[in-house]
């Protein structure tokens, strides 16, 4: 075998004589075959997803600000016609809630962590040329464009009140069967279909990637945590998507087939929908938040300049969280009516998970501890991202709680927690990894002062925005409607400055990336000194188009 | 070594076939949904969905037949070999799981029956006469188990040199696999219970249909590798297509005999037999 391999050397070494030589700008951007350029694609339809979803959210912020429709009415006339109902304004409401969901899940979180950074590094941080399969690397990417433009289109098609599917992101039945007539739920579906099969493909080009092109001499137990992460990930997406993929179906078949399997009038079991949606949900959660444990262990080590603490720990806490991730799935049920057994089940498995979180936090920490510490852009974030990940864990331990869960299901606390964890979570994890390998993307550095200045405003916004939920959730207030009692206006407001507090760091956000972009300090190879040991700092910034002509060797 | 490839990867050039496939299958999404909803959408849904489905079929082939052009140039080296075998067993588990949410409704369905008025209780559901276990379903059985051996005997006449062997293990598991079709679509033309109105034939029909569908694409599979085998693609040290279609054929095997053990013969027990 070995002989053909060398013949196959001297066939085809005239195919790449100039690891520098890129495609012409069609070829190049729309049949990629390049890990790093899919990469930038996906970080590209994470800012815009992103932008849109975010926005979104503001329409929900100043609808919220006070007691009382607003504005609802009137985008209402603007999306349905002139002649909107107050139950088509309602139902608009709804369909906010979904896109801001679908969309900050499926088209701005994963994207950027597994598509965007998974893409970029964990090739070049195991000393590989490329991902294992690079052409179906770009059909994972093509596919989000379709998945993207339908859950988008069905904005404007009829839903059942008004136009859009407003069946929240967890589409259950029978609101997203019988209770939503029209195809604009058919087009949500379909557009999760879709980027379930771009994720699925994803995840198995991850996982073959990682288990067999490693270079010479990294073994598992040296890979980079970043590496883990997505390795994790990957065996999550892979296994939960595809029975979101049969539960979404069910959905379709009920909705347009005559079947009647969450039917309860035909003998079916709307409950079965939620079981086989949470049983792919939960891990869906982790599947937003590994990566960016994984990232900040990165950044956490390089300004340390320390490894990390404990690190095989570090790595089985993350395949802990995996595993466990799938056994915990109707803590999102508390309130189904299920046996005090179940729920006692259920809570206990849950609270479990809270101890691989803690070993990741606590080894974060003592990484840190005695550690060289540079309080560089991406250090921050990932500081912020302790603390504030921190806050959601605690929270999600009290709703972890059976009991507990039972006053608090469906009330702003939830809220409050899942965005902790994902918006202050996922989200400084993003602009940490963001940061963090800017100089290695781009080539150029970013603007140290303004990347401060964008962590200080947006942390400051967004716990305006999300601290004050808790109040609202403690005090009652049931998520998903546009209107409250006059009792909930004073933290609804200080929620409502936190986003734009919050959007004004974005500002500064689009002011540092295209400032650096076009007028950044060039970037080293380097740019963080000793404490940057991953195989990506030994390459040029922006690195070769095709890096490791020459595999490199791990000692 | 600075410029000059210096390893065993496949380093691919750019393709088309991503993007062309991705627009594809909107347009097959975007005809699925007017095909459903004629009257918010307008008509024509069912052309567009099945000029979608041709640009997505034509993917699969020109992609497919650019992975075999290159396995013939030698870009397969062992290494991205291994690949190819990690990314087809990938490509199954997901299958299984997929498979896991249609067993989930049906033991859903059967374990817990709702108390309702339609269903009272009972699984089948109220009113439902099953099909007899032990005749066509047995038969089916019998037939893919049958084609499980036949694939395994080309799989080694293969290693073994022997291309007759081959193809003769080649055509008579097409032809098993293509009674099988037939035999499940007689079926459920003389099923006792329709489509939908109840989840124990909601469950049956969604969960045998996925797998039928999987017997056809897993047939058509061993069709393109039977043309192989005859333009003499394969040899007994690379043969990966080969194998691909093998280790898809008897997951699909496996699929049945659960479907068959837990749906027709479990699922029926007690029940009214159709006919009997």
């Amino acid at each position: 075998m070995t002989t053909i391999t060398a013949d196959h050397h001297g066939d085809h070494a005239h195919d790449h004589h100039d690891a520098d030589h890129k495609p012409a700008f069609f070829q190049r951007w729309f049949m990629s075959t390049n890990h790093k350029d899919i990469g930038t694609l996906y970080l590209i339809f994470a800012i815009v997803a992103g932008i849109i979803g975010g926005g979104i959210s503001g329409l929900m912020r100043a609808e919220l600000a006070h007691p009382g429709i607003q504005y609802l009415h009137t985008w209402a006339m603007f999306m349905d016609g002139p002649e909107a109902t107050l139950d088509q304004a309602y139902h608009l409401w709804n369909v906010l809630i979904t896109a801001h969901g679908l969309i900050m899940v499926f088209f701005m979180v994963m994207p950027a962590m597994i598509g965007g950074f998974g893409n970029w590094f964990v090739p070049i941080m195991i000393g590989a040329p490329d991902m294992a399969f690079p052409r179906m690397n770009n059909v994972s990417f093509w596919l989000l464009i379709p998945a993207f433009a339908l859950l988008l289109g069905s904005t404007f098609v009829p839903g059942g009140t008004g136009n859009g599917a407003g069946t929240g992101w967890t589409v259950y039945a029978p609101l997203s069967t019988s209770g939503s007539a029209g195809p604009a739920v058919d087009m949500a579906i379909l557009s999760l279909h879709i980027a379930g099969a771009s994720s699925i493909l994803g995840a198995i080009n991850f996982i073959t990637t990682i288990l067999n092109m490693r270079a010479p001499g990294m073994t598992l137990h040296k890979m980079p945590l970043f590496v883990w992460s997505v390795l994790v990930t990957a065996f999550l997406l892979l296994l939960a998507l595809p029975v979101l993929a049969a539960a979404i179906t069910m959905l379709l078949t009920d909705r347009n087939f005559g079947t009647t399997f969450y039917d309860a009038a035909g003998g079916g079991d709307p409950e079965l929908y939620q079981h086989l949606f949470w049983f792919f949900g939960h891990p869906e959660v982790y599947i937003m938040i590994l990566p960016g444990f994984g990232i900040i262990s990165q950044i956490v080590s390089t300004f340390s300049r320390k490894p990390v603490f404990g690190y095989l720990g570090m790595a089985y806490a993350m395949v802990a969280i995996g595993v466990v991730g799938f056994v915990v799935w109707a803590h999102h049920m508390f309130t189904t009516g299920m046996s005090v057994n179940v729920k006692m089940y259920f809570t206990a498995a849950t609270m479990v998970i809270a101890v691989p979180t803690g070993i990741k936090i606590f080894s974060w920490i003592a990484t840190i501890w005695g550690g060289s510490i540079s309080f560089k852009t991406p250090m921050v974030w990932a500081l912020g991202f302790i603390f504030l990940f921190t806050v959601g864990g605690v929270t999600g331990v009290v709703l972890a709680n059976g009991g507990v869960d039972d006053v608090l299901h469906d009330t702003y606390y939830v809220v409050a927690h899942f965005h902790y964890v994902l918006s202050l979570g996922a989200v400084f994890g993003l602009f940490a990894g963001f940061y963090y390998w800017f100089p290695k993307m781009s080539g150029r550095m970013y603007n140290e002062f303004l990347g401060h200045l964008h962590f200080w405003v947006f942390f400051a916004g967004v716990n305006m925005l999300f601290f004050p939920m808790h109040f609202l959730g403690l005090s009652g207030m049931p998520r998903r409607y546009p209107d409250y009692p006059a009792a909930f206006e004073h933290w609804n407001w200080v929620a409502t400055m936190g986003y734009m507090v919050m959007a004004s760091g974005m500002v500064i956000f689009f002011i540092n990336l295209i400032w650096s972009l076009a007028a950044g300090r060039k970037a080293e190879g380097n740019p963080w000194g000793e404490g940057a040991t991953t195989l990506e700092w030994t390459l040029s910034s922006p690195p070769p188009f095709h890096q490791f002509e020459t595999l490199p060797v791990v000692d | 070594m600075a410029g000059a490839k210096n390893h065993d990867y496949h380093i691919l050039p750019p393709s088309i076939w991503p993007f062309f496939g991705s627009m594809s299958a909107l347009v097959m999404a975007l005809g699925a949904i007017m095909w459903m909803h004629p009257d918010a959408m307008g008509p024509g849904g069912g052309w567009i969905f099945l000029l979608g489905l041709g640009g997505v079929l034509f993917t699969f082939f020109s992609w497919w037949g650019n992975v075999i052009a290159e396995a013939h140039a030698g870009d397969h080296t062992p290494v991205v070999q291994l690949h190819l075998r990690y990314g087809m067993i990938l490509f199954i588990a997901s299958e299984v799981m997929f498979f896991v949410g249609w067993f989930w409704a049906f033991f859903d369905f059967a374990l817990f029956p709702s108390a309702l008025a339609p269903i009272e209780g009972l699984f089948p559901s109220k009113g439902v006469e099953v099909m007899n276990a032990f005749e066509l379903p047995l038969l089916n059985t019998l037939i893919l188990l049958c084609s499980g051996t036949t694939v395994t005997w080309a799989h080694h006449a293969l290693i073994h040199g022997d291309r007759d062997g081959l193809i003769k293990g080649l055509w008579c598991t097409i032809i098993l696999g293509a009674i099988f079709s037939c035999i499940q679509a007689y079926e459920y033309a003389h099923a006792p219970f329709d489509f939908g109105g109840n989840p124990y034939s909601s469950a049956f029909y969604m969960a045998t249909g996925f797998h039928g569908f999987h017997v056809l694409v897993g047939t058509i599979f061993l069709i393109v590798n039977l043309v192989r085998a005859y333009k003499g693609h394969f040899t007994p040290r690379q043969h990966f297509g080969f194998e691909a279609a093998a280790w898809y054929w008897h997951f699909v095997d496996v699929v049945w005999l659960f479907l068959f053990v837990a749906i027709y013969v479990w699922g029926g027990w007690g029940a009214p037999v159709h006919g009997g």
